[in-house]
C-alpha cells in the first residue's frame, strides 16, 4: 500500500506551491488559484489522514466541508475581482492600495 | 512494486507538474485550463487514498463548478476586461519573485523535514486503527457511512456550512449587480 508520507510530501508541494504564487503573483485571478492550491494541499492530507477512521469518517467530512467552502469563497472573491477591475482598472493587488494611506 | 504504487506516483507527478507549470506560465488562460488537469489529478489521487465520494465530489463542484466559475467570470466580463486581465508583464527575471521563490523554497524544506521526522505511519492513534480494523479497506463502501454521519454526528456543521453558503451566494449576487443609476 501506499504510505502516509507519501501523500504528505505531495501535499507539501502543491502546498508551497500556492504559497509562491499567493505572494509573487501580480494578478488576483492568479492570487485566487493559489489560494485554491493550498486548500487542495490541505484537502489531500485530510483524505489522507481519514483513510484511519472508518467509523466517525471524520477526515472525508471535512474534506467535504472544505470544498464546499473553496466554492463560497471563489464566488465571493471573483465577485470582489470584477468590481476592483470596473474601479480600479487594475487587478494588481499591489496597487489597490487607496485605503492604505 | 505493486500496481496501485505506479498509479500513485503517476497520479503525482502529474499533480506536482501541471501545479508547477501553473505556478510558472506567463498567461492566464493557460495556466487556468492548467489547473483543470491539477484538480483531475488530485482526484485520482483521491481515489488511490480509498475516498470515492471526495474524489466524485472534487470534480463535480471543484471542476465543475469553480473552475467554469472562474472562466465565465474571466471571459463573459466584456472584452477589453479579457485584454487587460490576459496581459501579463514579460519579464524574465523578476526582482520581487526571488523573495518569493526563496520563501516557498524554505517553507517546503521545512514542511518535508517535519514530515519525515514525525514518521507518520507509526503514530499511536494510527497504530490503534489498525489494531482495532478501524481503517477503510478496498472492499467496503463509504458512501453509506458518510450519509449516516452527516445526519447525526456532523449535523451541526452541515448546517452552519449550509447557511454559510447561502450567505456567500447572496452577498456574491449583491457585490456583482449592475449600479443603478439614479
Amino acid at each position: 500500500m501506499i504510505s502516509l508520507t507519501d501523500f504528505l510530501v505531495v501535499g507539501a508541494i502543491l502546498f508551497c506551491t500556492g504559497l509562491y504564487m499567493i505572494v509573487s503573483k501580480q494578478n488576483a485571478i492568479q492570487v485566487l488559484i493559489g489560494i485554491e492550491l493550498m486548500l487542495n494541499a490541505a484537502i489531500l492530507n485530510l483524505v489522507a489522514f481519514g483513510k484511519y477512521d472508518r467509523m466517525d469518517n471524520g477526515g472525508q467530512m471535512f474534506s467535504l466541508f472544505a470544498i464546499v467552502l473553496a466554492a463560497a469563497t471563489t464566488a465571493v472573491a471573483l465577485a470582489i475581482i470584477l468590481n476592483v477591475y470596473k474601479r480600479f482598472k487594475t487587478i494588481d493587488p499591489g496597487q489597490v492600495d487607496n485605503l492604505g494611506d | 512494486m505493486s500496481l496501485i504504487q505506479i498509479l500513485f506516483y503517476v497520479m503525482a507527478f502529474i499533480v506536482v507538474a501541471s501545479a508547477l507549470f501553473v505556478a510558472a506560465t506567463k498567461n492566464l488562460v493557460r495556466s487556468i485550463f492548467m489547473f483543470f488537469i491539477t484538480l483531475f489529478a488530485l482526484a485520482g489521487l483521491y481515489v488511490l487514498s480509498l475516498a470515492d465520494f471526495v474524489a466524485i465530489t472534487q470534480i463535480v463542484i471543484y471542476v465543475g463548478g469553480i473552475l467554469v466559475l472562474i472562466l465565465f467570470a474571466f471571459m463573459l466580463s466584456g472584452k477589453e476586461t479579457l485584454n487587460a486581465i490576459g496581459e501579463l508583464k514579460e519579464r524574465f527575471i523578476n526582482v520581487n519573485k526571488l523573495p518569493a521563490l526563496l520563501l516557498a523554497g524554505l517553507f517546503l524544506v521545512v514542511l518535508v523535514i517535519v514530515i519525515f521526522r514525525i514518521d507518520t505511519d507509526n503514530l499511536a492513534w494510527i497504530k490503534k486503527a489498525q489494531v482495532t480494523n478501524n481503517l477503510i479497506l478496498p472492499a467496503s463502501a463509504t458512501t453509506e457511512n458518510i450519509g449516516v454521519n452527516l445526519m447525526t454526528k456532523y449535523l451541526l456543521p452541515f448546517e452552519a456550512i449550509s447557511v454559510l453558503l447561502m450567505i456567500a451566494l447572496i452577498g456574491a449576487a449583491h457585490l456583482s449587480r449592475k449600479e443603478r443609476e439614479s
